[in-house]
């Protein structure tokens, strides 16, 4: 992969072939700038995520159910168990918050196993030298925060649905200090680190777990980076190494893509059945 | 890693995608494995009756069994009971039958003697008679002596 690309183009340094590796595909300016990758590849794996619950959706039945039909209610099941044993109540909209988050997000991690530079390759055949394309939705921190801020809405919602605005905003000004007006300020910024807490280290986790695997693929393609340049027992030597490396982080990587996801979908559950209840 | 524009647009598709999966996913596999999971109950439920009802026929065909068993017992028994009884009462009337042919073959015994006796004692008589008329020398009028001949007849 890395050495195709190497031997093709006067062989480009380790540095450039990793910023190459980082840049989004980008069109706009400032804040309004958007990362035509990030967007294109969540929405077709979300279309994805559709289309296949949906197929099996359409199959549900009580009878006897397909291999395929199987498989995903293996899933929903797993999810469905998993709410249930965290949230003690009508479940229907955490089942379908937590099977949103958790296949979408092992779909948009599973991108992560993808060959390193086979977007580069397919653009390249299309007539687009050098084109930027990140296919990991998951490692570009506007797709997490997404997710996560709205998990953080619907934290705030279900407080307020189960304590009514007066009570939540008590909340607020007495604990966890007590009620007292000089204590107002205080409980108010640790509510306050309490809260936002929740949405930026769900983001943060799962970002960063998935940036450094992706960054730990490309340091190991830039050992093929390095076969391609040597010859003789080198060339064998890096060659070996990369395949060895990429298969074995490949392997260990499969483990993330679900820990993370799994993460990500139980924490949110976590976070809503804990705001309705406590204080 | 900045943050731009494309977080607005990943929120509008998750929100799209959590819609479509709480409105078009969620409902059709709640409803097909709550069904699914109430058929199996009920399977197990069946199952479990079917066992008991097994089980109560089984009871059942052996009191059955045990009846007949019993009641062959008795028939049995009963059976053998009669045939010991009807062997005696057999024995029984074979005994009274050798006894009463016994004491008839006697009474026969006893009167054929009787009427030797009689016949021989008449001859007795005769010839005594007879005897005694050769001794005397002349005739013995029988109907004139009845009475000696009758007690000469009665001693011997």
């Amino acid at each position: 992969m890395a050495a195709e690309h190497g031997a093709e183009h006067a062989a480009p340094s380790a540095t450039d072939y990793i910023n190459h590796h980082m840049t989004h595909l980008t069109v706009g300016e400032g804040f309004w700038s958007w990362h035509v990758d990030t967007l294109i590849m969540s929405a077709a794996l979300a279309l994805l995520v559709m289309f296949v619950l949906g197929r099996a959706a359409r199959q549900a039945t009580s009878g006897v159910p397909s291999r395929f039909v199987c498989f995903i209610e293996i899933v929903f099941e797993f999810i469905d168990n998993l709410v249930g044993e965290i949230y003690h109540g009508n479940r229907k909209f955490l089942v379908a918050l937590a099977l949103s988050l958790f296949t979408w997000i092992v779909a948009m991690n599973t991108m992560d196993l993808l060959p390193l530079d086979l977007p580069a390759n397919i653009a390249g055949a299309m007539g687009y030298e050098h084109a930027f394309w990140r296919v990991l939705p998951t490692a570009d921190l506007n797709g997490t925060l997404a997710m996560a801020l709205v998990v953080l809405v619907l934290v705030i919602g279900a407080s307020i649905r189960a304590k009514g605005l007066g009570g939540y905003g008590h909340e607020w000004v007495s604990a966890p200090f007590g009620s007292h007006p000089v204590l107002w300020i205080p409980n108010i910024f640790l509510n306050a680190v309490e809260l936002l807490a929740k949405p930026v280290s769900l983001a943060m986790r799962l970002f960063g777990n998935m940036f450094a695997g992706e960054l730990l693929f490309m340091l190991i393609a830039l050992l093929g980076l390095a076969a391609a340049q040597a010859s003789g027992i080198a060339f064998g030597a890096f060659f070996i190494g990369q395949v060895a490396l990429a298969t074995g982080w490949a392997i260990f990587h499969i483990l993330i893509v679900l820990l993370q996801a799994y993460i990500f979908t139980v924490l949110p559950i976590v976070y809503i059945s804990m705001a309705e209840q406590h204080h | 890693m900045d943050i731009n524009a494309t977080f607005i647009g990943q929120i509008i598709a998750f929100l799209i995608l959590l819609w479509f999966i709480f409105k078009f996913i969620v409902p059709p596999f709640s409803v097909a494995i709550d069904a699914r999971q109430k058929k199996i109950a009920e399977g197990l439920s069946a199952a479990d009756r079917g066992q008991k009802s097994l089980d109560e026929a089984k009871a059942r065909a052996e009191d059955v069994i045990r009846e007949a068993r019993d009641r062959a017992n008795q028939i049995v028994d009963a059976a053998s009971k009669r045939s010991n009884e009807l062997v005696e009462a057999a024995k029984q009337s074979a005994l009274t039958e050798g006894d009463r042919l016994v004491a008839a073959a006697k009474q026969q015994i006893e009167l054929e003697t009787a009427k030797a006796r009689e016949a021989l004692r008449r001859e007795v008589a005769d010839l005594a008679v007879k005897s005694a008329a050769k001794v005397l020398g002349r005739e013995i009028d029988p109907a004139k002596h009845a009475d000696i001949l009758g007690k000469l007849a009665t001693e011997i």
